[in-house]
Formats: structure tokens, sequence, C-alpha cells
């Protein structure tokens, strides 16, 4: 049974510094330096610029002056390369692309946020219970995990969608669905190294429930991993729906994601090459700026990482 | 355990593994909405009622799943519905093939360019030639392959006129694909050598080869690569997994005949007897891949054992 204070074990520091938020002043100091350390690194902090630039303007789309509907056709216009009226030139359909770059990032961040979040709910909760009961309970929800794991779920993904609805409900649902293992995975390990630490036994003491104690003591105290892990699920996300979206699979007309964009483009790509490459850059720029970001909070929370830079 | 017995009792796991997904997919196939005719609704009742008696669709749901099991069993799935001249196995036979050169190409190139980006990096650590390292292999990371198949034919097909843009004839036409297919996993190798070097590299064990006087390439080329590794080699059944899914997608744009081409036809056809044909097959050969893996494990990391 791990006393403080603890040895500095592979990912233990982390549980030290972020330990009992409300007995000692050390955890406030282990936000301010991750904070410190993340201010520090340039690239992560563009990063975060550039994504909250991007959620303004996906967030703002419908209020932005002299953003076309992405939906009003020209037919007599057609297809035309970068304007000064179309700044990134418009479809087949005579639609702008600006506009539908726009309002697939609208699409693809919110489908990457949402089923982030059934991940994040279902992975934290299987996780926590399991490492915090332990023997059988916790060997048999980690086996289901592990089967789980051996599927090649990514067929599986595409038979429900194709065999029951193309919905974006449905999207979530799959997507969510197949990415909280890692998570359970992590926050089990977290709180198995919490659970027999005082602020737990304090709890306990105190007259504390098992739920009350997993929810509301153990699981605050596993945040670092969980944000580092959720900021990498976001990308992953965005990208299988994308995925999912160019074969056909994911977003549905009229509606279209940056996957849908990119594979609308593709079929014309001799003829109208803008219709791949800005669609494609927008989703490529998002992505790298979440793995650069990732990196960068593992980097400001994670205790290896920051032996590996001293 | 020696690996006999290794071997023997990770096979005789796979499977219920392989049964759970059989089952899975059969009652997934099963419930759909539609049968796999719909396309020809307007034949007439009495030939559709023979259709469904030759492929023993009239017979009760749980006789078909185990008919179904057991022929599988025997590696036996029936002819395909769109395709009814053919075997299920038959498709499998041939596709195969070219999904393995593909995404073998990519993986073979994911190492060969991956792993010594990732040692120089890590020896080089914090210099700019890391830095630029890293964020290329990050931007590399980043991009998706059904953008980067475009552009890349835009460039260097439609455009330089140096490549054909499609299919899968003759050796310049593998390159487009095998590119497309194996950028992302030369970054993440990268990242992953990088990172296992750096962590094997501060350790005591190289400081004596070190003392020893031992060259720095031999310290690094030999004892710290070794176990440097070993992050990339537990990376290789999920990454077997993500060129699987990956080369769907590249075989989609480059019209490339392989397997993966013919799960997304199947899917949209509702090709009954080829998706479960298919996904069973797929299910089977990452298991066998990843038992493999975890062997070639314990060979370079004597401190892992076989369990």
């Amino acid at each position: 049974m791990p006393k403080w204070p603890l040895p500095l074990a592979r990912g233990e520091s982390m549980t030290l510094g972020g330990g009992p938020m409300t007995l000692d002043s050390r955890p406030e100091s282990l936000w301010a330096d991750a904070w410190k350390r993340l201010r520090r690194n340039r690239a992560a902090v563009i990063s975060a610029l550039f994504l909250a630039c991007v959620a303004v303007v996906a967030i703002a789309a419908p209020w932005l002056p002299g953003l076309a509907d992405p939906t009003t056709q020209n037919l007599k216009l057609g297809a035309v390369a970068p304007t000064a009226q179309h700044w990134l030139g418009t479809d087949e359909l005579g639609r702008d692309t600006l506009a539908r770059v726009v309002y697939g990032g609208r699409i693809s961040l919110m489908v990457g946020l949402v089923a982030t979040l059934v991940s994040l709910v279902i992975g934290v909760s299987w996780g926590a219970v399991a490492g915090y009961r332990g023997g059988k309970v916790d060997e048999l929800m980690m086996r289901v995990v592990d089967i789980l794991y051996s599927l090649p779920y990514i067929f599986l993904v595409i038979l429900l969608l194709v065999f029951f609805s193309r919905s974006i409900l449905m999207l979530f649902v799959a997507l969510g669905l197949v990415q909280w293992l890692t998570m359970a995975r992590i926050v089990r390990g977290q709180v198995l190294s919490l659970k027999h630490q005082n602020f737990v036994e304090a709890a306990r003491a105190l007259g504390a429930g098992d739920g009350a104690i997993i929810f509301r003591h153990i699981v605050p105290n596993t945040l670092g991993p969980v944000i580092v892990y959720t900021t990498l699920t976001v990308p992953a996300i965005i990208l299988q729906e994308a995925f999912l979206s160019f074969l056909g699979l994911g977003v549905q007309p009229p509606d279209a994601s940056w996957g849908t964009l990119v594979s609308d483009g593709a079929r014309v790509l001799a003829l109208f090459p803008w219709l791949v490459i800005f669609p494609g850059l927008a989703l490529s720029l998002t992505l790298f700026c979440f793995n650069f970001l990732g990196d960068g909070l593992r980097d400001a929370l994670d205790p290896q990482g920051r032996r590996e830079v001293a | 355990m020696n690996v006999a017995t290794f071997l023997l009792r990770r096979l005789l796991i796979m499977i219920p593994t392989l049964w759970v997904i059989a089952t899975l997919t059969f009652f997934l196939v099963h419930a759909a909405p539609g049968g796999p005719f719909q396309a020809e609704r307007d034949i007439p009742a009495a030939a559709k009622a023979q259709l469904m008696k030759t492929y023993g669709l009239d017979r009760p749901l749980h006789e078909q799943y185990v008919s179904f099991l057991t022929h599988a069993a025997r590696l036996d799935f029936g002819p395909s519905y769109k395709f009814p001249q053919r075997q299920v196995r038959e498709i499998i036979a041939e596709a195969f093939p070219v999904s393995l050169e593909l995404g073998g190409w990519a993986l073979l190139i994911a190492i060969l360019i991956g792993v010594p980006i990732g040692v120089i990096a890590a020896v080089r650590q914090n210099s700019s030639l890391d830095y630029a390292a890293m964020a290329t292999a990050l931007a590399g990371v980043s991009v998706p392959n059904f953008v980067l198949g475009p552009v890349l034919v835009l460039g260097l097909a439609l455009t330089l006129f140096v490549l054909p843009p499609a299919l899968w004839e003759g050796p310049q036409s593998r390159i487009l694909p095998v590119l497309t297919l194996s950028t992302a996993y030369v970054a993440y190798i990268a990242r992953l050598t990088r990172g296992g070097m750096l962590e094997v590299l501060g350790q005591d064990y190289i400081r004596t080869a070190r003392a020893k006087g031992l060259p720095e390439s031999r310290v690094v080329g030999k004892h710290a690569l070794r176990l440097g590794i070993l992050p990339v080699v537990s990376y290789l059944g999920p990454a077997t997994a993500r060129v699987i899914m990956g080369s769907v997608v590249v075989e989609s744009i480059f019209s490339v005949p392989g397997l993966g081409r013919y799960l997304v036809n199947a899917a949209f056809n509702r090709d009954y007897t080829l998706v479960l044909g298919l996904v069973l097959f797929y299910a089977s050969f990452l298991l066998l891949l990843n038992l493999a893996i975890d062997v070639a494990y314990t060979r370079l990391d004597p401190r892992v054992e076989l369990a």
C-alpha cells in the first residue's frame, strides 16, 4: 500500500500531485506547473489558438457576415476556381466552397466532441468501477474490454451503418462505442493506484458511499491522463467520421462533414482540384493542431515527459 | 512456458473469440432490414422463393446459424449473393494476395523509413533536426490517407504525368497506393522509435557499453536499438489492423481489386455471404498476426515471459 510520499514510479507522481485536492495546496502547484510548461510550448499554444478560432468560426457560422449559405445552389455559375467573390471557389452546383467548409467543420467538430463525450462517460465509469471494485468484478469487466479490443470493430461499424440507419445519431453511438476501451484501461490503472490513499480512507471514514467515493473523490484525481487522452480522442474520432463519410457511410446529404466534402471533391479531382484541397487542408490542419495540443498537454501533465525534457 | 504450449494455448483461445465475432456478425447481418434480393424486388414471387430456397434463407434462423457455423469452420461460406456463380472462398483467394501485397509493402516501407528517422531524432535529441523530424512526423500522422491519396494523384499523375493515377497493373501502379497507405505509419513509427530509444539510451547498460569503449554506432545500433524498437514491435499489431482499414480507402481511391473494395461493395449490396466471409477472414488473419507479434516480442526482449 503506497505511503506518502510515494516513490516517483511511472505515472505515479501525477496521482501524487493531483491527490487530495481539498486538503492540500500541492495540487494547485501541479496544475499551475503544468500550465506554465504548456504555455512555454509554443507549438501547443499556437495549436490551441488555431483550434479556438476554428471553434468560434464553426459556432458563429450562421451569423458570420458575408458568409454565403452552404446549400444555395447556382447552377448557372457552376464550378469556378477561387475568385474575389468566392474565396475558395464553388462546386458543380455553384455552392460556395468556403461556406461548405465552414459548415462542414461544424459537423465534423460536433461529431468529434459528442462521440468523445460518449466514450468519456462510458470509459471513465467502466474503468473507475472495475479498478475500485477489484477482484472478480475487475477481472470480468476488463476481460470484456480485452475481447472488444480484439474485434475488427471498424467492420462492425461499417455493417451497423450500412444495414441500419445512416443517421448522425448512429454515428455518435458507433464511434463512441468503440473509443471508450482505451479510456477504461487508463482510468482503471489510475484508480488502482489511488484507491488505497489516505484521502479515500478519510472519505470512507466520514461515511461516503462507494458511488460518492468513486465519482466525487477518485475520478477527479484521474483528470490529468484523462484530459490528455481526451484531446487525442477528438481527432481520432473526427478522422474516423471522415473515413466513414469518405466511404459514403457517414454524414448524409444535405449535411456535409469535411470527410463528405473530400469524398465529393475526389470524384471531380481532375477538373476542380480546389474541391479536395480546401476541405482536405481544413481537416488536416485541425487534426494536426489537436495532435500537437495533445502532445503538449502530455508533456505538461505527464511526469515521464518531464523527465525526458530534464 | 515453452513456445509450443504457448502457441497451442493461444490458438485455443482464438476459437471462442472467432465464435463471438461470427455470431455477432451473423445476427447483425440477419437483423438488418431488407433482404439481399431487395434490388431485384420486381422478380416474381415464385422465383424469389426459389432463390431463398437455394440459399437456405427459408429455413428457421437457428438452423441457418448452425449451418453457417459448421460450414464456416471448414472455410466454406457458400456462393456470393451478388455473383452467384462465384464462391466467397474463391473471391477471397483472389483478392487477398492483392491486399497483402499493398499492405505488406506499406508496412515494410513504414518500418524501413520510420525506424531510422526515429533513431536519428533520438540520438540528436532536442536538436533542430529532431524538432523538424518530429513536426514532419506529426504532420504525416495528421493528414488522412483519403486526403493524401487524391493530392498525390493530382500532383504526380494528373499534373506531372509520371505515374498512373489508378488501377493495379505493372510495378509503377503500385507506387501511389503504397505511398498513400504508408505515410501515416512512417510518421507514427518514427515517433514510437524516438520515444523508445530515448528511454533506453538513458539506462545503465548503455552507459556500461559506452564505458567499455564500444563505438557509438554499435552502442546505438546494436545495444539500444534492440530494446528501443520494442514499442514499434508491439505497435505492429494495431498497425496492421489500421493498414487493413486504410487499405479499404486506398483500394477505393485507386481501384485496386483487393479485399477492402470487396468489403465495402459487399456491404452496400447486402451480399451477406461475402460480408460474413470477409469479416471472419479479416478477424482470423488479425488474430494470427497478433500471435506472431507476441512471439517476436519475446525473442527481442528476454525480460518478457510468454504467458
